[in-house]
């Protein structure tokens, strides 16, 4: 504020620059950790994902079981592949259960800019969280080779790298998508496990009895159109199914959601 | 300098603000009074837009809110000081504005310490916080950028009295130096120690509008007349004294409502020899246009 005693009756913004992305970003970022259950999140997805991986090594050298690095990492279907779609809800849904997006929204009118620094913080993560996995595969694998008769199969490379990188972010983004979508918390969780856990499930058997329903069933299945990803080679046909049926699971809840939230009253 | 033109917000069938225009002027502190649900905080919540407006517009300074570039830095706002993440501390969450508007955290500390946050209790998670404590918050985060307007939603709400005259004094000062205030209240003795100008919204219209001295004049005008509050020890003797003299008397409380200046009162006693322990104008004569014009509003029928 001026200290001239008669203000004018017009702001003056010449002089102030618009909020820049990367100041949004380091806001994002910082709601991550400041609070005990967002840490404790973080900090879980690093726990179990280790536990996993010990669990795994353990048994493998106890039962002479042959183990690779590349199993190690498809371990992480029980850790990081659960939590950070967690995460990447909660980085959207936190914002409407603790109303804080009134705030949010307030310093920055620019609502697509807060969501898109949401997003971007949440990709970062994954990014994170698929570097520490690889150093703890790593780990394991060197344990195996060193304590195991089975020497150790490091066969991992660029490609499935960057195809397990792929499916972290994809994972994120889904539960991202479904929490733009619902903005709310327990909702956009019990969705998502429903659509990875009893989806599959249910597009089994109608593919099963249902001879039409087997032929679409690749283009409507994600998390199907995902275990190419898995297994480390994609043909033609299966990134244009990984495309189908990522826009109608990941790019349309998104699109939608963002679109909502760009214009709802925000209470 | 906050100008509300011709502004509208409806929910269905449901008109939740009616076609209201006020301004707010560089210098002032302007009231915005109103019973529960007249409409307040949704023309607030236009006014940032976090709620579209039916028809009408809102600026500051001239500007539509989300035009404003890091608007933080202009405009404070207070809409809802629980509407923060209980989990974090009150620091953090002052730390978390700092960081989008640009500001270093040392400009934290200066606003705990403005708003009389300790350390020690700004290291505390907000669950923690009592209702004046986070009032006191959202006034420090409402002050971080050094706004010249102050948008504030029920501010003195959860304050002690001594929070209270702080509040007064802290806004005040800051109208004083040139800056902009419009504070909601449904309070009225609450405003009219501290607003220059009150808007008397009711039922989504405004029902009057100026400074205390219009609107006491305005009320008045529309009949509701001067009067009087006395006491005296013998009130049978007294209220006698006044019917004999014409003027009407009613009981209230352990005294007299008396439709008369407070002056004739005096020389009615005299008069009769009646000893007077209390005796006061209707200062009250802006409560009851508040009740009066708000009536319709209002979930307890008036008497």
């Amino acid at each position: 504020m001026s200290a001239t005693a008669v203000a004018p009756a017009t702001i003056d913004l010449s002089g102030t620059q618009p909020t820049p992305f990367s100041r949004l970003l380091r806001t994002e970022f910082r709601k991550t950790y400041d609070t005990r259950s967002g840490l404790w999140l973080l900090i879980s997805i690093g726990i179990v994902t280790a536990l996993v991986m010990v669990i795994q090594v353990s048994v493998a050298i106890a039962q002479d079981i042959a183990v690779s690095y590349n199993d190690f990492l498809t371990s992480t279907t029980f850790s990081i592949g659960f939590l950070l779609p967690v995460l990447g809800i909660l980085l959207l849904t936190s914002e409407w259960s603790q109303r804080t997006a009134m705030v949010s929204f307030s310093l920055e009118p620019r609502r697509g800019h807060v969501i898109a620094a949401k997003m971007v913080v949440g990709i970062l993560f994954a990014i994170a969280a698929v570097l520490v996995t690889l150093a703890l595969a790593a780990v394991c694998t060197g344990i195996y080779g060193a304590l195991s008769d089975i020497p150790a199969d490091w066969d991992f490379g660029i490609k499935q790298t960057s195809f397990f990188l792929l499916l972290q972010v994809i994972g994120m983004l889904t539960g991202f998508a479904f929490a733009a979508l619902l903005l709310n918390s327990p909702a956009a969780i019990v969705v998502y496990f429903a659509y990875s856990f009893i989806l599959p499930t249910i597009f089994g058997i109608g593919a099963e009895l249902i001879g039409w329903f087997a032929d679409i069933h690749p283009w409507i299945d994600f998390n199907n159109a995902q275990v190419p990803l898995i297994d480390g080679s994609v043909s033609g046909e299966e990134w244009a199914q990984l495309v189908v049926t990522g826009i109608i699971w990941l790019v349309i809840p998104l699109a939608v959601g963002i679109w909502r939230v760009l214009r709802a009253e925000v209470k | 300098m906050i100008e509300v033109q011709g502004l509208t917000r409806t929910y269905g069938t449901f008109t939740a603000v009616d076609n209201i225009s006020f301004s707010c002027v560089p210098g002032t502190v302007t009231g915005f009074l109103g019973p529960n649900g007249a409409g307040k905080t949704t023309t607030m919540r236009v006014m940032v837009g976090l709620t579209p407006a039916s028809s009408g517009k809102v600026t500051i300074g001239g500007h539509l809110y989300k035009d404003i570039p890091n608007p933080g830095r202009h405009v404070g706002v207070l809409l809802d000081a629980s509407a923060q993440h209980a989990g974090r501390t009150g620091r953090e969450i002052l730390e978390l504005g700092a960081t989008t508007m640009g500001l270093p955290s040392s400009r934290v500390d200066e606003m705990l310490e403005l708003v009389s946050l300790t350390p020690t209790e700004a290291k505390r998670r907000l669950r923690n916080y009592s209702l004046g404590m986070k009032q006191r918050l959202g006034i420090a985060h409402a002050l971080l950028g050094d706004p010249s307007v102050l948008i504030l939603d029920e501010p003195a709400n959860g304050l002690d009295p001594a929070g209270i005259r702080w509040m007064r004094g802290l806004l005040k000062g800051y109208a004083e130096r040139g800056g902009t205030v419009l504070l909601s209240s449904h309070l009225l003795h609450e405003v009219e120690q501290i607003a220059d100008e009150m808007i008397l919204i009711g039922n989504g219209k405004i029902v009057a509008q100026g400074d205390k001295k219009t609107l006491l004049a305005g009320a008045a005008a529309k009949g509701g007349g001067v009067h009087s509050y006395a006491t005296a020890l013998d009130n049978a003797a007294l209220a006698a004294a006044l019917t004999a003299k014409g003027i009407t008397v009613a009981g209230a409380g352990d005294g007299l409502r008396i439709e008369a200046e407070s002056v004739e009162v005096g020389r009615a006693a005299l008069e009769a020899g009646v000893v007077l322990t209390d005796l006061r104008g209707g200062e009250g004569g802006l409560e009851d246009l508040f009740l009066e014009l708000t009536a319709e509003t209002q979930r307890e029928a008036i008497s």
